[in-house]
C-alpha cells in the first residue's frame, strides 16, 4: 500500500515537471497556432543555464532558487529572440513549414549547447536543504520531489490567476478561442504573441532548471522531453491549459504505474494512450475543434504537369549517367549513390501523400523502419536471402501503413501530423524495447546482401534500379485515376463526396501505398548498411523525409527528387566540412522556410 | 421520381424544418423558395445526404434513401451542384468531368493506365451540352464563376442522373448568365426526363423556369403550386414577396 503511494507521489512529481513544459507549449500553440518543436530545446537551455548559474553562484537557499528563476527568465528572453527573428515571419505559413522552422531552431540550439557546455553529462548540485528523503508510511521519498509537486501546483494556480484575473490573460484566452477576432478588436497582436512566447519559454526554462538537482543535464534532453510534452499537450487538447494539467497527471501516473504493471512496454504505453485519445477524441480530452477561421490561407494547387521537352532531356541524361557512370566511381561514391537513390524513393513516397494527397505525415520513418526491420528479421530469424527480404519489406511496411493509416487519415492538419508522430513513436519504442526480437538499442547486425550484390557497384545498380523504378511507379499512380482521385479529395472534399469518391478509402489506400514504397527504401537501406537500429524509425529520420519533400517543393513531381538529392548532398557535405553541421543545417532550414516557402523546384518554376 | 414525406430536423431547440413533404416528377423543375432562414438549405442537405433527418423519409423511384451518405445517393442517380461552386481546382475542366465518369464506371482505384489515355469524347460531349467544350483544357482553378457553374452542371450530368439537386444554381452570377444557365438546365431536364429540384433567390429565374414552386417559411410548408397560383397566394405575398419585394 505504502509502495503504491510512493509510486503515486513520484508520478505526481513527473507530472509536475511535465506540466511546466506542456503548459508553455500549449499556451504558445493556443495563441499563435504554432507547434513549437523547439520548446524542448528551451527546456534544455533552461537546465544548462540553471546548471551554470547555480554552480557559479555561492551556495545557499537564495542563490539556488535565484539561479533557477533567473535561468527561467533568461530562457524566456531566448524564446522572445526566436519569436522575433524566426517565427514572427511565418505565422501565416502552412503548419508544416512552421514545424520545420522550429525544428531548424532545435538543430541550432543543439550545436550551440554543445559548443558552450560540451558533450559530457553535467551533474549539478542538489537543492540546499532538500537533499534528504521523507518518510511516507515507512517508505523513503525524495524531499525535492515533494517540493517539485508543490511548485507544479503553485504554477498551475498562478497561471490560472493570470488567465482569469489579468487583461493579458483575458487576451490570451480570447486569442486562443478566435485569433482573428482579437486582431479585429484592435489588440496589438505582435506584443501579445511575443508576450505569450516569453511566458511559454520561461515555463519551459523553469521546467528544465528544476530538473538540475534530479538528473544530469545533457544534449538529449530536448527531443526526449518534446515528444513527451507533445503527448501531454495533444492528449489534453492543443491550447487547453486545464487539459495540459489533466494530461500531465494522467501521463505521470501512467509512467509511474506502467513500470509496475507493464515494465516492458513503458515507452509504447504513453504513445498508445495518445493514439487512443486522438482516435476517440480527435481534439484531445479538453480541446475544442479549432474555432474561427483557418489559420493559413490555402491557395489553389497548381495543376500537375508532365515533363516538357527540356525536363525530359534532363531526366533522360540523368538516367543515362546512372547507368554509365557507376563503374567509374570509387566505393565511397558508390555508397553515396545508393544512399541518394534510397533518399529519392523515401522522399517520393512521402510526397505522394503530402503533395497529391494533401496529408501531413510527421512519422514517415515508421514505414521506412518497418521495411528495414521486416527484411532484417527475415534474414536473422528465418535465414531468408536478401531477395526475399526486399520482396517482403514493402508488404510488411504496407500492412503497417494500412493499420496506422486507418486512424491517421481521418484527421487533418496538426492533429493528423501528431497522430502520425505518435504511431511512429510506437513503432520506434517497439523496436527499442522488444529486445528479444529486435535486439533493442543494439539493433540487428549481419543483414548483408546476397553474394552477387555484395560488391558496391552491384549494390548501387540494385538500389538505383529499385528506387528509381519505385519512384517511377509512384509517378505512374499519380497520373492514373487513383492519383487523380487523391488530388480530387484534396481539392474539394465536398465535390469528391458528391461524385461518389470515398475520400477515406482513397486516402487510406494512398497512405498504405506510400508506406510500402518507404518500406522498400528502408530494406535497401538495411542491406546497404548491413544492420538495422531503432534510429531508422526515430523522429530525425521522419524530419529528414519532410525536409527533402519541402526543400524540393510539394507542388511539383520532380520536387521530392531534387529535394532528396539536395538534402542528402548537403548533409554529406556539411558533415565533412564542419563540426557544427547541425547548426548549419538548422540555419539553412530556417532560411529556406523564410525565403523559399514553395521549395527549390517551386522557386525555379516561379 | 423523388418523393419526400414528413421531413423534420432540429438543431438544439430550433426546429429548422418541420414536416416538409414534396414530389418531383421526371422532366419537372421544382423550385424551393422562401426567405432567409426558412429551412431551404437544411431541407436540401437532408435530400442529398449531408444531413440526417430527425424524422421523415426520402424516396427515389420508390427506394428509401433516407440518411444514406452523399456518395451513395449519387450512385443511385442524384447529381448535384453547390451554392458556392465546388470543383477540383488543380484539375482541368475536362478532367473534372472525367473524374465523375471514372467514378461512375467504378474505376477510381486504377493504378496503372493514365487518365490522359482515356477517351475524352464522353466528357467533351457533356461539356458541349453546357457550352464549355472550348475551355476543356483550362484548370478549374482559373475559371470565371459563371463558367464554374456550367462545369458543375456537366459534372452533375456525368452519371446520367434521374434527379438534379441544385442549391442556388445562379448565386453569384450576372443577371444575363442566370437566365441562360436556367434555360439550359430546363432544356436538358426536359430532353432527358431529369427531375430538377432547386433553391433560388432570384424571383425572375424562379417564375420563368420552375414548373412548380414550394414556399417554405420558418421551416414549414406555406404554399405549393404553379407559379401563377403561388404568385396569387396572399399568404405568400405577406411573408415573402410582400416583405422583400
Amino acid at each position: 500500500m505504502s509502495h503504491l503511494l510512493v509510486q503515486g507521489l513520484s508520478g505526481l512529481a513527473s507530472a509536475a515537471s511535465l506540466f511546466l513544459v506542456a503548459a508553455g507549449l500549449t499556451v504558445i500553440f493556443g495563441v499563435t497556432r504554432i507547434v513549437n518543436f523547439a520548446h524542448g530545446s528551451l527546456y534544455m537551455l533552461g537546465a544548462y543555464l540553471a546548471y551554470s548559474l547555480v554552480t557559479w553562484l555561492p551556495r545557499g537557499h537564495f542563490p539556488f532558487w535565484g539561479g533557477v528563476v533567473l535561468a527561467a527568465l533568461l530562457t524566456g528572453v531566448i524564446g522572445v529572440v526566436v519569436e522575433v527573428l524566426v517565427l514572427r515571419r511565418i505565422y501565416k505559413a502552412p503548419e508544416l513549414f512552421q514545424l520545420l522552422a522550429t525544428f531548424g531552431v532545435v538543430l541550432v540550439v543543439q550545436d550551440l549547447a554543445l559548443a558552450v557546455w560540451g558533450p559530457q553529462d553535467l551533474l549539478g548540485p542538489r537543492a540546499p536543504g532538500l537533499r534528504g528523503a521523507v518518510d511516507v508510511l515507512g517508505e523513503r521519498f525524495p524531499l525535492y520531489d515533494l517540493v517539485l509537486i508543490g511548485i507544479g501546483g503553485v504554477v498551475l494556480l498562478l497561471l490560472w490567476l493570470l488567465f482569469q484575473r489579468t487583461r493579458f490573460g483575458v487576451l490570451v484566452r480570447a486569442a486562443t478561442a478566435d485569433r482573428e477576432m482579437v486582431g479585429a478588436l484592435g489588440v496589438n497582436q505582435r506584443w501579445l504573441f511575443t508576450g505569450v512566447f516569453f511566458l511559454g519559454s520561461a515555463l519551459a526554462g523553469l521546467g528544465g532548471a528544476l530538473q538540475v538537482p534530479r538528473e544530469s543535464v545533457n544534449l538529449n534532453m530536448d527531443l526526449a522531453i518534446i515528444s513527451e510534452a507533445f503527448v501531454v499537450v495533444v492528449v489534453g487538447g492543443l491550447g487547453s491549459l486545464p487539459g495540459a494539467a489533466l494530461a500531465a497527471l494522467l501521463i505521470g501516473q501512467l509512467q509511474a504505474f506502467g513500470i509496475l504493471v507493464f515494465p516492458r512496454i513503458t515507452l509504447v504505453l504513453v504513445f498508445l494512450v495518445m493514439a487512443v485519445v486522438l482516435v476517440v477524441r480527435p481534439y484531445g480530452l479538453l480541446g475544442k475543434r479549432p474555432g474561427g477561421h483557418a489559420a493559413s490561407v490555402t491557395l489553389p494547387e497548381p495543376p500537375l504537369a508532365g515533363l516538357t521537352g527540356r525536363g525530359r532531356a534532363v531526366v533522360a541524361l540523368a538516367l543515362v549517367l546512372c547507368v554509365v557512370l557507376p563503374p567509374f566511381l570509387g566505393d565511397y561514391a558508390l555508397v553515396v549513390l545508393s544512399e541518394l537513390a534510397i533518399a529519392v524513393l523515401f522522399a517520393a513516397s512521402l510526397h505522394f501523400i503530402m503533395g497529391p494527397g494533401g496529408m501531413a505525415s510527421f512519422g514517415h520513418a515508421a514505414y521506412f523502419g518497418a521495411g528495414a526491420y521486416a527484411a532484417a528479421l527475415l534474414v536473422k530469424h528465418a535465414a531468408a536471402p536478401m531477395e526475399v527480404g526486399l520482396l517482403a519489406a514493402p508488404f510488411a511496411a504496407g500492412l503497417v501503413g494500412l493499420l496506422f493509416g486507418f486512424f491517421c487519415v481521418r484527421l487533418s492538419g496538426v492533429y493528423s501530423a501528431m497522430l502520425t508522430l505518435a504511431f511512429a513513436q510506437i513503432a520506434w519504442s517497439t523496436a527499442f524495447q522488444w529486445v528479444e526480437v529486435t535486439g533493442g538499442d543494439n539493433g540487428i547486425l549481419g543483414v548483408w546482401p546476397s553474394a552477387w550484390a555484395v560488391p558496391k557497384l552491384a549494390y548501387a545498380y540494385l538500389s538505383l534500379a529499385l528506387c528509381l523504378g519505385g519512384t517511377w511507379l509512384l509517378r505512374r499512380v499519380i497520373f492514373a485515376p487513383m492519383g487523380y482521385a487523391l488530388r480530387a479529395q484534396r481539392d474539394s472534399a465536398l465535390r469528391a463526396e458528391a461524385i461518389g469518391i470515398d475520400a477515406f478509402k482513397v486516402r487510406w489506400l494512398a497512405f498504405a501505398l506510400a508506406a510500402a514504397f518507404a518500406g522498400l527504401a528502408g530494406a535497401l537501406f538495411a542491406f546497404g548498411k548491413g544492420s538495422v537500429f531503432p534510429t531508422t524509425m526515430a523522429i530525425p529520420r521522419s524530419v529528414d523525409a519532410l525536409l527533402m519533400v519541402l526543400l524540393g517543393g510539394v507542388q511539383t513531381l520532380i520536387g521530392p527528387v531534387i529535394g532528396a538529392l539536395a538534402y542528402t548532398g548537403l548533409h554529406e557535405q556539411l558533415v565533412r566540412v564542419t563540426e557544427l553541421w547541425r547548426a548549419a543545417l538548422g540555419a539553412i532550414i530556417i532560411a529556406l522556410v523564410l525565403f523559399f516557402p514553395r521549395g527549390l523546384a517551386g522557386f525555379r518554376r516561379a | 421520381m423523388l418523393e419526400v414525406q414528413g421531413l423534420q430536423k432540429s438543431f438544439g431547440g430550433v426546429r429548422a424544418v418541420r414536416d416538409v413533404s414534396l414530389r418531383v416528377a421526371g422532366g419537372e423543375l421544382l423550385a424551393l423558395i422562401g426567405p432567409n432562414g426558412a429551412g431551404k438549405s437544411t431541407c436540401f442537405n437532408m435530400l442529398n445526404g449531408q444531413l440526417r433527418p430527425d424524422a421523415g423519409t426520402v424516396r427515389l423511384d420508390g427506394r428509401d434513401i433516407t440518411g444514406l451518405p452523399p456518395r451513395v445517393i449519387w450512385r443511385l442517380g442524384v447529381g448535384r451542384t453547390f451554392q458556392i461552386t465546388a470543383t477540383f481546382g488543380s484539375l482541368s475542366v475536362l478532367e473534372n468531368v472525367q473524374m465523375a465518369l471514372l467514378s461512375h464506371a467504378r474505376r477510381l482505384f486504377g493504378l496503372w493506365r493514365p487518365v490522359a489515355a482515356e477517351d475524352p469524347a464522353p466528357a467533351l460531349a457533356l461539356l458541349d451540352r453546357v457550352g464549355m467544350a472550348a475551355q476543356a483544357a483550362r484548370p478549374c482553378g482559373v475559371l470565371a464563376y459563371g463558367d464554374l457553374k456550367r462545369v458543375e452542371l456537366a459534372i452533375a450530368l456525368a452519371n446520367a442522373p434521374r434527379l438534379l439537386l441544385m442549391d442556388e444554381p445562379t448565386a453569384g452570377m450576372a443577371p444575363a448568365e442566370r437566365v441562360a444557365l436556367m434555360a439550359l438546365t430546363a432544356t436538358i431536364a426536359r430532353q432527358s426526363g431529369i427531375a430538377v429540384l432547386f433553391t433560388e433567390h432570384d424571383m425572375d429565374v424562379v417564375f420563368t423556369h420552375a414548373d412548380r414552386l414550394l414556399v417554405l417559411d420558418r421551416g414549414a410548408m406555406l404554399a405549393e403550386g404553379r407559379p401563377d397560383e403561388v404568385r396569387a397566394d396572399p399568404r405568400v405575398r405577406e411573408v415573402y414577396l410582400g416583405s422583400s419585394h
